[in-house]
């Protein structure tokens, strides 16, 4: 059969931006079997196969497309899964216009094959169509200890599982899934599949010990006196940064890890059928222009606010969320405010009342590449809200070094490691995800616990031999 | 799940309760705090340990039914279980090597008091206590404080018990006797902490209070629990519970407090789901 040439991607259906404003269900609605055939017959199907190496688990990409093609979608999840434990939250909230798509040789002339839409709709139809399996593992009564249940340690105890090991994850919350579950809105990352998907991976003989704080409730050495062979830290980016501008702990300006927690983890929106309450004013600024202001954005929008404003201090080019939220952010009525940083939180009678910001313009490139924002002089105004929403990223939380002696890490405390293998300064300690990279992406984080279960594999076959 | 294995009632309001929870009890220490859920759909709420068996791995909690979580936590009995309880959370108490310390618990704040000057008491600390309360039966705890304190004073609003007054009156009239204290241990509702550290201030007392705002992770995550101490920003979380009284604002903490009031009482009002 030949490919079909036509140099657009098939479109995703979503719901409509009016409609999709006044709830939380999901924006994107997946492509039906047709569809996913449709776009599956625009890949070349190459021999080099680059969009494999762009990504950090090393999806076997061609071959999964081909069975799409094919219409053989039970094999087509087979070959997926082989090398990703959590398809469908990948093919949602991965960013393949860096990563796979961005190598794809039909994007060259048009666009690339929807690597990440079709790999979506392959999880979500063996979700609802394949029977879970059990599969049949030899243990080999070797224990790992894993700390954090976000992506990074879900993978890591998946792979691990696999190959036999005994594994325990212990999470500091009542909740696995970590960002999946706190912090990426329901609307991007139905909170179903995500559990669902979860269980999947863990459907190997996975310990859970939730409400368990590696550092606090136990600390790494003690692991090792109870028998764990390894540990892998994938605790996760931690304490929220805030500006350090006057007014900044007024009722009603929050961190954007608390308020997305509120409403996601704690299902605020669902107030007071959930007990747990978020404040939501009739207008909103959000400081910030990653991934994580855009949902916090968006949600504040769902939660009913009428205005609704990204307040960034570089200009739109330089923004760093992915542009597929920035379309759907602008879809949905959020006002950007670019070249401009809050210099103030405007009160009265101890609730926020306004804003104060200056005009910015842009420099010299500073050490990220991106051009330096200057303040205009004098160029300072207000405008009013109820609400702010700090979301200009964090540091790593100090727990876990601070409690375990010999374990490097760098000056702004992300943990040290050898990046072929992620292995730690302190002997049997492995580290992985945003712990070790600071702010960055679910996929990365789940390449790196890949990658540490088969470093520790391999050493602890030495060990043992 | 963590199984209740004792409910007592302390009074009308204040119940204690005793949970399995080994991994809390294997290392907490006097100041730390655990949060916990009544069930799977519950709100996190933060409370201070009030006394552990490490041997048994429980861990007992005293609270006050003051709003929603407590409500739902109050229906609970021996042999039932909590969705969650994780800890220890919180920088534990540091203690110093001094002479002579005087604890001051208002209300419910007796019992995050108990294990902070029971410890003092067990390192050779000659301890003295003031408790205060509205009236007679809200003063809390005070047989199991008597086994250690050399001196309890107590204070109640209406003078049911005790002397009639507040626990700064107390506190002013035994310095002005000429008592001597290296420091002063405050824990109660922040209004009292807050006048308890500018009384110690003007006395020139060092002052710990023990601060308990509205959380969410308790782990440093969320930030919901910052306050401003010596004109920094601290989460209480990670950098607390236990700060410099003198330090503190609690203008700003009393008002954050206040962020949810309206939701709080409509949640109680309602009663939200059966439970």
């Amino acid at each position: 059969m030949p490919p079909n040439m036509n140099p657009k991607k098939v479109p995703i259906p979503e719901q409509a931006p009016q409609e999709r404003i006044k709830n939380f269900k999901e924006v994107a609605l997946g492509y039906t079997p047709e569809q996913a055939k449709e776009e599956a017959t625009r890949c070349l199907q190459c021999k080099n196969r680059p969009c494999v190496e762009g990504c950090p688990v090393n999806v076997k990409i061609p071959e999964f497309i081909k069975k799409v093609a094919e219409g053989d979608l039970a094999e087509a999840s087979k070959i997926l899964a082989s090398e990703n434990c959590l398809p469908a939250v990948c093919g949602r909230v991965c960013p393949q216009e860096t990563q796979c798509e961005i190598l794809c040789v039909r994007g060259k002339k048009g666009e690339p094959v929807a690597i990440g839409r079709l790999e979506r709709f392959v999880a979500d139809w063996a979700m609802e169509n394949l029977p879970q399996e059990t599969p049949q593992i030899k243990k080999n009564g070797i224990k790992i200890a894993i700390a954090g249940g976000g992506p990074a340690g879900l993978t890591c105890a998946g792979e691990l599982a696999r190959m036999g090991y005994d594994v325990t994850i212990f999470e500091a919350l009542h909740a696995l899934g970590g960002v999946l579950m706190y912090g990426i809105p329901e609307f991007r990352l139905p909170k179903r599949l995500v559990a669902k998907e979860i269980a999947n991976a863990l459907n190997l003989g996975v310990k859970i010990e939730k409400n368990v704080i590696i550092g606090k409730s136990i600390k790494v050495d003690e692991l090792f006196k109870e028998g764990y062979q390894a540990v892998f830290i994938g605790c996760g980016a931690g304490l929220p940064s805030f500006m350090k501008v006057e007014g900044e702990n007024l009722n009603g300006v929050y961190s954007a890890n608390e308020f997305l927690t509120r409403v996601n983890l704690m299902k605020a929106y669902d107030f007071p059928n959930n007990p747990t309450p978020v404040k939501i004013g009739k207008r909103v600024a959000v400081i910030g222009g990653g991934n994580v202001a855009m949902d916090a954005a968006r949600t504040a929008k769902r939660l009913g606010a009428e205005e609704v404003y990204i307040v960034y201090r570089r200009g739109e080019k330089e923004l760093p969320a992915r542009l597929e939220e920035i379309h759907h952010a602008k879809e949905e009525g959020i006002i950007f405010k670019f070249l401009t940083a809050p210099v103030k939180v405007i009160g009265e009678n101890g609730w926020v009342k306004g804003i104060e910001c200056v005009e910015m313009e842009l420099g010299e490139p500073d050490e990220s590449g991106r051009r330096r924002p200057v303040v205009k002089k004098g160029s300072n105004f207000n405008f009013p809200v109820e609400t702010v929403i700090v979301a200009i990223g964090g540091t790593p939380n100090p727990l876990i070094r601070q409690t375990t002696p010999g374990l490097e890490t760098q000056k702004w405390g992300g943990i040290v490691v050898d990046e072929a293998t992620m292995k730690t300064s302190k002997e049997g300690v492995y580290a992985g995800g945003d712990i070790v990279t600071g702010a960055a992406t679910v996929i990365l984080a789940m390449g790196a616990g890949k990658k540490a279960a088969h470093a520790i594999h391999e050493a602890l076959q030495k060990k043992i031999r | 799940m963590y199984p209740i294995l004792k409910k007592i009632k302390l009074n009308n309001s204040v119940e204690e309760m005793v949970v399995r929870a080994p991994y809390v009890a294997r290392h907490c220490e006097p100041g730390q705090f655990i949060i916990l859920r009544v069930d799977e759909d519950g709100e996190r709420i933060p409370l201070t340990i009030a006394e552990y068996d490490r041997e048994q791995g429980t861990v007992s909690i005293i609270y006050q039914v003051v709003g929603f979580t407590t409500q739902q936590l109050s229906k609970k009995k021996a042999g039932d279980e909590l969705a969650d309880f994780v800890g220890p959370l919180g920088l534990p108490t540091q203690f110093h090597a001094h002479k002579r310390v005087i604890g001051i618990g208002g209300g419910v704040g007796a019992a995050p008091l108990y294990p902070q000057l029971k410890k003092l008491s067990d390192m050779g600390v000659s301890v003295d206590l003031i408790l205060g309360a509205r009236s007679k039966d809200l003063i809390l705890l005070e047989e199991k404080f008597s086994k250690f304190c050399k001196n309890i004073y107590i204070t109640t609003d209406d003078g049911s018990y005790g002397t009639k007054g507040l626990v700064t009156d107390k506190l002013k009239e035994l310095v002005e006797k000429g008592e001597k204290y290296d420091e002063v241990i405050a824990i109660g509702p922040l209004v009292m902490m807050k006048f308890v550290s500018l009384l110690t201030k003007q006395l020139n007392i060092k002052t710990s209070v023990s601060l308990n705002p509205v959380m969410v992770d308790g782990t440093g995550m969320c930030g919901g629990c910052r306050v401003t101490v010596g004109g920094q920003t601290k989460f209480v979380c990670v950098d607390g519970p236990d700060f410099d009284g003198h330090q503190v604002d609690y203008d700003e903490l009393l008002r954050r407090q206040s962020m949810y009031k309206e939701e709080e009482a409509h949640a109680c009002k309602i009663g939200l789901r059966t439970i």
